[in-house]
């Protein structure tokens, strides 16, 4: 076996298993293939849940170099749910404020965070495998409090075979080769999916003719904690564009727009990147070059995230340019979606066919995706003379009007997916806040010593604010956590009553809201549950 | 007399730009010139008012 990357963490070392005496070949009711950390992610939703989970991972560990590194609030807030939120927030720099400048010149700031009432930040900046490594140790206590999951380091997915209502694996070890069945396979191996190629499907889109190179520098510096972007900057050999940003442990990510035409050889040499660096901070900066990287991007999908017993998360179903943190951000997405369903499939509660709902919601996210980097990427890199001349225009007149600034796109910065119209909404009865209306995630806001979300532990809830509700709910198997609220906290009621007096909300697992009424009907909450369930 | 607005004003910003940005992606230079000079004859005729005409005029200075 060829290892690809060095690893920062060895988290999952190659133990051997009785499975690979290749005797009888075992079937699991779940496999992901990929400890990535929308794998991982998976993961650990679903043994919370009780599913059963297998997850192969051709490392033993976190490759190295920071990669992804702003989380948003979405994020943190699944993260939350799944119990290493903290961690998360604990390690990670916090940011709100980020600000644009056009050639030397500060053209304005914008704030992610212009509310409280949040529990968690708008963003934080984290190295991804620290990220991956919060996600195992979390794994690893409910392992230990007896939850069904194993990891399996140093297994390499090298053949895959779709036999109709189920997958054989053939799996390549240290000490050879053995095969193993399961009845879901869920493929996180990221953009260049071996599962994918193995498959033959296809991954179409767009390649976008740049090359931006990645220093991650190690320094003392007393700059805020904060999104610098640069248009055109003044400081030499900066390229289009430029970004600051602070991660954890005085480690700062810079960015640099280098064009098309490079020599990704030369542009690597520590000598050439420090001369960039030196220019961007001044000659006396003090600094240790941490990781560096050349990359290029595309904005694609695959036109469906779900084929037969193989389903398909993260960057292996989509990818988009980094502008925007709408990768890692929306593979975790993905698995806050899958879990819950997938659960419900496997303990029989719910038809299969509630997994079409995972690829329509999903499918649609990565859409929004692709379509705000596509945009951000444009605006970064205009295509054509007139293209530029507008750009340039807009960065002109961002600086005196606030119309202009609207215009400037330096990365839409993720935010959580609603899924408007879609199949699994039901009923939006009431003239409630926009914020809150179904098929949206739920906004946190305060309650009590703490958050609504600290509240919504992944079951059903019925949430009822000055209205009359059961204490208990079960519909067919399915439970419903209830929750009821009395004397809301102003921003509560701002988020989810707006003018109106009483609501009753029904929220899916992932915390994306139902239906809503104005007062408890059992039938029509019923029929909400049963339809978000795919139950007809 | 209505004032300029300046302040945001369309619900749509990035999607508007898109659009504006793709009307010239077939366009030469010179006829990228020329669509723009149409455009604000258009928009300005829309906008009628001359006082604010005269202030747009400056602002764009």
């Amino acid at each position: 076996m060829a290892s690809r990357y060095q690893t920062a963490f060895k988290l999952y070392p190659y133990e051997k298993v009785a499975a690979q005496d290749n005797k009888h070949v075992v079937r699991h009711p779940v496999v992901i293939v990929g400890g990535g950390p929308i794998g991982m992610t998976l993961a650990l939703d679903l043994c919370q849940r009780g599913t059963p989970v297998l997850v192969l991972d051709d490392h033993d560990g976190v490759g190295l170099g920071s990669r992804a590194i702003c989380f948003a609030r979405r994020t943190l807030e699944i993260a939350d749910r799944l119990g290493f939120g903290d961690v998360l927030r604990g390690k990670g720099v916090r940011w709100d404020v980020g600000k644009v400048f056009y050639g030397a010149d500060k053209v304005f700031e914008f704030n992610l965070s212009p509310e409280a009432g949040y529990k968690a930040p708008a963003f934080i900046n984290l190295q991804q495998p620290f990220f991956e490594k919060f996600a195992v140790e979390q794994i690893r206590k409910e392992q230990a409090a007896g939850a069904p999951i194993e990891i399996r380091g140093c297994n390499e997915v090298v053949s895959v075979e779709d036999k109709g209502d189920f997958v054989r694996l053939r799996v390549d070890t240290p000490d050879g080769p053995y095969e193993l069945e399961a009845d879901w396979l869920i493929a996180c191996d990221g953009a260049r999916s071996p599962v994918r190629e193995m498959l033959g499907l296809s991954f179409e889109g767009r390649v976008f003719e740049d090359n931006f190179l990645i220093a991650d520098v190690k320094m003392k510096a007393d700059f805020p904690p904060e999104r610098w972007f640069w248009f055109e900057p003044s400081f030499e050999g900066a390229g289009q564009s430029a970004l600051l940003h602070k991660q954890p442990d005085d480690i700062w990510r810079i960015d640099f727009q280098l064009g098309w035409d490079i020599d990704r050889k030369v542009e690597l040499e520590p000598a050439k990147i420090r001369a960039r660096v030196d220019a961007m901070l001044g000659p006396n900066a003090q600094y240790e070059l941490e990781w560096t990287s050349i990359y290029t991007f595309q904005c694609r999908r695959m036109e469906k995230f779900c084929h037969g017993p193989v389903l398909f998360a993260g960057d292996s179903a989509h990818q988009v340019s980094p502008f925007g943190a709408r990768g890692a951000n929306s593979g975790v997405q993905d698995a806050d979606n899958l879990a819950w369903k997938l659960d419900l499939v496997v303990k029989g509660l719910a038809p299969q066919s509630l997994l079409d709902s995972y690829g329509e919601e999903r499918e649609h996210g990565a859409d929004e995706n692709i379509l705000n980097s596509t945009r951000a990427t444009d605006f970064l890199t205009p295509k054509s003379d007139m293209s530029k001349i507008f750009r340039n225009a807009v960065l002109n007149l961002a600086g005196k009007y606030g119309f202009a600034r609207t215009m400037v796109n330096s990365g839409r910065l993720s935010v959580p997916c609603v899924y408007d119209g879609l199949s699994l909404n039901a009923d939006d009865e009431f003239g409630g806040p926009h914020i809150s209306r179904v098929g949206a995630s739920c906004p946190d806001a305060p309650h009590g010593e703490g958050y609504l979300l600290d509240l919504l532990k992944g079951d059903f809830t019925l949430l009822a604010i000055n209205a009359e509700a059961p204490t208990s709910l079960e519909v067919d198997g399915i439970a419903a956590n209830i929750i009821m609220i009395d004397r809301p906290h102003d921003a509560l009621a701002a988020r989810y009553l707006g003018d109106q007096k009483s609501a009753i909300y029904l929220i899916r697992p992932d915390q994306h809201i139902c239906a809503r009424w104005p007062a408890y009907d059992a039938a029509k909450v019923i029929a909400a549950l049963n339809h978000a369930c795919g139950r007809h | 007399m209505r004032e300029l607005n300046l302040e945001p004003n369309i619900a749509d910003p990035d999607g508007f730009y898109d659009e504006l940005i793709a009307a010239h992606s077939t366009l030469s230079k010179q006829e990228s010139d020329a669509f723009n000079a149409r455009l604000v004859l258009i928009l300005a005729n829309h906008i009628g008012d001359r006082a604010v005409l005269a202030a747009a005029l400056e602002a764009a200075k």
